[in-house]
């Protein structure tokens, strides 16, 4: 049963970690919650939906096209809603970001209905059993590509040009600007990578949870929020750990002590943390810019 | 500036929402334009008074059209709208045509107050349909009491406090066409007890949600009155999509039978989960899990041994019941309805039947005609209003194997 | 009587004059039925948001500290009241109730500050929207809440009386408390920590202050909730709610009450007039949001109040006097 419980704890900690990369790069970069974030992930369920169903996609066309749609609308929302504020308080930019997030979610259910719709089935659901321990496909490839996309991220924030300018952007802007980086293609790359992230776990929650609604990123953005936090924002390690944390942290609660308190524990073990470690796991201790 | 409060909207807002024809985007676009107008109208001026005796029929609905259970909500008034259409059609009620106005108590009860008395006291309706969740309906009772119009919903199924007040007196405005949540709770257990012969039960309920924890309540209790165990109680909350958790501890419990109060959207998830999990043991529900999503959402292999409480079965032969059907499907894309939906039709013919039956066209004349009905036929069965204002009507206990309905039990319970 | 002759100056009588005329004004439309009820319940909202809004502000935009769990000191004091209520469905049970609720708010919102004051920025947000979390599902699982089914009241105590008075109360004593050497003391907190600490201000003992009195008053709103509108559940008392108080402070100006005040009126008028646009309404709500904030990123009023707005009016006059004379 423990074994077990892993098992589930990691592919749902898995889910959270894919999302809290697009959280965490962004709130590293300029400092915003963005609450959209969620959202960029439903719409990303609802394009692979629809390309499936409507034009027959499978899985991996569906999953880049979908994962393409959601970076340009990334970089569209940063570029009409959070760019003309980026020299106002940053508070200012949080409600823009909530304000953002309800218009695509009201949108979307005005177009589609708030109904739960079963997704189109792109990976067989076989189920293995190993030594008691029951594990789907699904699951495998929801592990595979998390930790590939994870990796592919990590390489580019560190081995490429824009990944050194976002990481310069990142410690200070100003600077980074006087060096002669562009500040706003530069965050644009990050939104794009952000959300075609998103995208990409929108895809892949449907497949696996095999259910799409318009309200369902803000419940799952929140958690990957909290991910992002509890292993350091900023931090792309941080956010992977953060997300197999709080999914293995959810799990145990369910299953070894009250479901009832699940969430409620999640949020003391985060309030912890912060107590111990202001900056989350790995977060790095420069502090917040003044 | 007192303007600000005498607004009143034009009719175009107020058309269809929820017809899902064709051209609908064309419709919606008009819509906003419409809406923009109307801005611009209000900015400017206010409205103008009412017709009482002529005009349309007003009827209000007060539903839950967003916030977080939106979908209850659509799915009500697309029933109601429904039924609604057809009476229109049909020529309204002694020639006048009905006209629903129709708001959205985003899924708070202060707004659903709110609305209530505007829709009482504004738009002077006959009658008040909705909410669909039992908290905001409850939110509603006090502006029916004092307005003196009646609140009907055909989804609150909280046990107490609804139609019958804290001190056991009725509350005169106040209707529900559902099954309290002990009714089903009550059946689901005798059900486990006697049907199944189950000795040791789990229950696995939405802790979010008040008509999850009504049935988990009453099952849990007639189920131990019946010599039962209850092995195991866990919780989720509504919009989860991960059970693994809890089932894998479930599953170590070794019980008998599985009982999920809650609704359809996260049930066919657990369902699905549980089989993955190898968990074979009948899983049961209630209403809630009245929905072609379902299936979907679980997969047919996955939905065996699945039992839950209704109002009416797919498979009953009646000829209402079909007809229903088939109209719902010609109208949705061949999409089945749900329980809100065929509740929500319900409450729409209900309230016309009533109305049509009032000696007088106002609040009053209408509570009477309610509380008066006896053996209205609906889909989702026939039923007559008790002296609580509860309907009396039998429940069906239906079979699901491979996603499809076998065999309903209809089972004669009073309230 | 020895009342302090400051009491009385010119400006406070007018003020006076202006919360009486304003309470008389409504008095009277309501007894006259130019109002009725669904005016007085838009109104119930309004004065609610205000206490709720105002109370937030102290925190966030006076002293600086993000705080998204607003709601669940809300949610203290209407649990409170409401149980009162329901032992005690009277005047004295519904100004019993609200209390106990308000303190013990002030009570949980010392015992939160304590440890998550330490943080800064918006870990301190995510800190306190973990509490109001954890507070949320306190009441879903006691019995004496009655879990997610919620507590109906039986008897509506909280009338236009009762909610103007604890209104003008709330924004009195807080638009005080800013202008007292405290007050600024928390303003000098928000405006540099560091630099605060330094000339002596106890920082950490302000802050926990700041905290503790907007949760009283959010406490106390949280009372006349659910006193006026009967009906409560741990739900109602979720992030969304925290976000809506925070908003409508982000739009009247981070710092500003009248800016508040006023920016609590608009968007509750907003909301009842999207009321008739029943499925474009949150559209229209967020796409109004956004375009406020991004043509107006300080808020309405940004930190100027309109008594600066009035004075500084005043003062041009009378100079303008002094040149023509």
């Amino acid at each position: 049963m423990f074994l077990q419980q892993i098992v589930n704890g990691i592919s749902l900690g898995s889910i959270y970690a894919l999302m809290a990369l697009g959280y965490t790069m962004v709130y590293g970069i300029i400092r915003l919650i963005n609450f959209a974030h969620g959202d960029v992930f439903m719409l990303g369920a609802f394009i692979g939906f629809a390309l499936s169903t409507r034009f027959s996609f499978s899985f991996f066309p569906a999953l880049l096209m979908s994962m393409a749609a959601c970076a340009a609308i990334g970089m569209g929302i940063e570029r009409i809603a959070y760019r003309p504020l980026r020299e106002s308080s940053r508070i200012a930019a949080l409600i823009t970001a909530i304000g953002v997030s309800l218009f695509i979610e009201y949108t979307m259910m005005y177009f589609v209905g708030a109904r739960v719709r079963a997704y189109t089935p792109l990976l067989p659901s076989s189920i293995y059993t190993f030594r008691g321990v029951i594990f789907s496909f699904q699951q495998i490839v929801i592990i595979a590509t998390t930790v590939a996309l994870m990796l592919l991220l990590n390489f580019i924030v560190l081995k490429t040009k824009r990944g050194k300018a976002m990481r310069a952007v990142a410690a200070d802007m100003d600077a980074a600007q006087l060096m002669g980086i562009d500040i706003n293609k530069t965050i644009s790359f990050t939104f794009l990578l952000g959300s075609a992230l998103a995208g990409a776990a929108g895809v892949l929650v449907g497949i696996y949870y095999n259910s799409i609604n318009p309200l369902m990123g803000s419940m799952l953005g929140m958690k990957a929020f909290i991910a992002a936090v509890f292993g350091g924002i900023g931090s792309i390690p941080g956010a992977m750990l953060g997300g197999l944390g709080i999914g293995i942290i959810e799990t145990m609660v369910a299953g070894y002590a009250n479901s009832m308190y699940r969430d409620a524990a999640v949020f003391l073990f985060l309030i912890i943390i912060l107590i111990i470690k202001p900056t989350g796991l790995l977060g790095s201790s420069s502090g917040e810019k003044v | 500036m007192p303007i600000l409060f005498w607004l009143r909207s034009p009719k175009t807002t107020r058309a269809r929402y929820f017809d899902t024809s064709k051209g609908e985007k064309m419709k919606r676009t008009k819509n906003v334009l419409a809406m923009l107008l109307a801005i611009a109208l209000v900015l400017c001026s206010c409205g103008g008074g009412n017709t009482a005796d002529t005009g349309p029929i007003k009827i209000g609905v007060n539903y839950e059209l967003s916030g977080a259970v939106a979908s209850y909500g659509i799915d009500s008034v697309r029933g109601i709208q429904m039924a609604i259409d057809e009476i229109n059609a049909a020529g309204g009620i002694k020639g006048r045509t009905v006209e629903l106005v129709i708001y959205d108590n985003t899924s708070e009860p202060a707004e659903a107050t709110s609305l209530a008395a505007k829709l009482m006291e504004q738009d002077n309706v006959v009658a008040c349909l909705g909410p669909a969740t039992s908290g905001s309906f409850k939110a509603t009772i006090p502006s029916a009491q004092s307005n003196k119009v009646p609140v009907i919903s055909a989804s609150a199924t909280a046990d107490k406090e609804v139609t019958v007040d804290a001190n056991g007196n009725v509350n005169e405005y106040v209707f529900r066409i559902c099954f309290t949540d002990s009714f089903q709770g009550v059946t689901m257990a005798n059900f486990s007890a006697n049907t199944l012969n189950a000795q040791n039960a789990v229950i696995f309920m939405d802790s979010a949600s008040d008509y999850a924890k009504g049935l988990a309540e009453s099952y849990r209790a007639t189920f131990e009155a019946l010599g039962g165990n209850i092995v195991a109680e866990e919780a989720y909350v509504a919009g989860d999509t991960d059970f693994r958790a809890v089932l894998t501890k479930i599953k170590a419990t070794n019980p008998e039978v599985m009982f999920i109060p809650g609704y359809y959207e996260e049930a066919g998830l657990i369902i699905a989960q549980a089989r993955e999990q190898g968990i074979d043991i009948p899983i049961l529900g209630a209403d809630g899990f009245d929905s072609p999503t379902l299936a979907d959402l679980a997969g047919k292999e996955a939905l065996t041994d699945v039992f839950f409480s209704n109002h009416y079965s797919s498979l009953d032969e009646s000829q209402s019941v079909q007809d229903f059907i088939a109209a719902f499907k010609a109208a949705n894309n061949d999409v089945a309805p749900n329980a809100f939906e065929a509740l929500g039709y319900d409450l729409g013919n209900f309230i016309a039947d009533c109305v049509s039956r009032a000696a007088t066209i106002d609040g009053e004349g209408v509570k009477n005609a309610i509380a008066e009905t006896t053996n209205f036929v609906g889909v989702t069965g026939s039923f007559s209003i008790g002296a609580d204002h509860n309907p009396v009507k039998a429940v069906v206990v239906i079979e699901l194997n491979n996603g499809e309905q076998v065999g309903a039990q209809r089972v004669e319970v009073s309230q | 009587m020895d009342v302090p002759r400051t009491v009385f100056t010119k400006r406070n009588l007018v003020w006076l004059a202006v919360c009486l005329s304003i309470y008389f004004l409504v008095f009277f439309l309501r007894s006259y039925g130019i109002l009725g009820n669904y005016h007085e319940i838009t109104i119930a909202q309004i004065c609610i948001n205000i206490m709720l809004a105002v109370s937030l502000n102290l925190i966030v935009g006076f002293t600086g500290q993000f705080s998204l769990g607003h709601a669940g000191f809300m949610s203290i004091g209407a649990y409170a009241t409401s149980l009162a209520l329901r032992s005690r469905p009277d005047t004295i049970g519904f100004l019993i109730g609200i209390t106990i609720g308000s303190v013990l708010a002030l009570v949980v919102g010392v015992i939160i500050g304590i440890p998550t004051l330490r943080l800064r920025g918006d870990y301190l947000g995510i800190a306190t929207l973990g509490m109001a979390e954890i507070i949320r599902v306190v009441f879903l699982n006691l019995k004496i809440t009655n879990g997610a089914a919620g507590l109906m009241g039986t008897f509506r105590a909280a009338n236009w009386t009762w909610l103007y008075l604890l209104t003008v109360m709330a924004v009195l004593a807080i638009n005080n408390f800013v202008n007292s050497s405290h007050g600024r003391a928390c303003i000098s907190i928000r405006e540099d920590e560091t630099a605060s600490e330094a000339m002596g201000v106890n920082t950490t003992a302000y802050k926990i202050i700041a905290f503790a009195f907007g949760a009283f008053f959010a406490g106390a709103a949280g009372g006349l909730y659910s006193s006026y509108f009967y009906f409560i559940k741990p739900d109602l008392f979720g992030f969304l709610k925290s976000i809506d108080m925070l908003v409508i402070v982000v739009l009247g100006g981070l710092g500003s009450i009248t800016g508040t005040i006023i920016s609590a009126i608009l968007l509750s008028l907003l909301t009842t007039i999207l009321q008739d646009f029943s499925s474009v309404r949150m559209i229209v709500y967020s796409v109004i949001l956004v375009i406020i904030m991004l043509f107006r990123p300080q808020g309405l009023m940004g930190t100027v109040e309109i008594s600066h707005v009035i004075d500084k009016f005043a003062r041009k006059d009378k100079e303008d006097a002094n040149t023509v004379s």
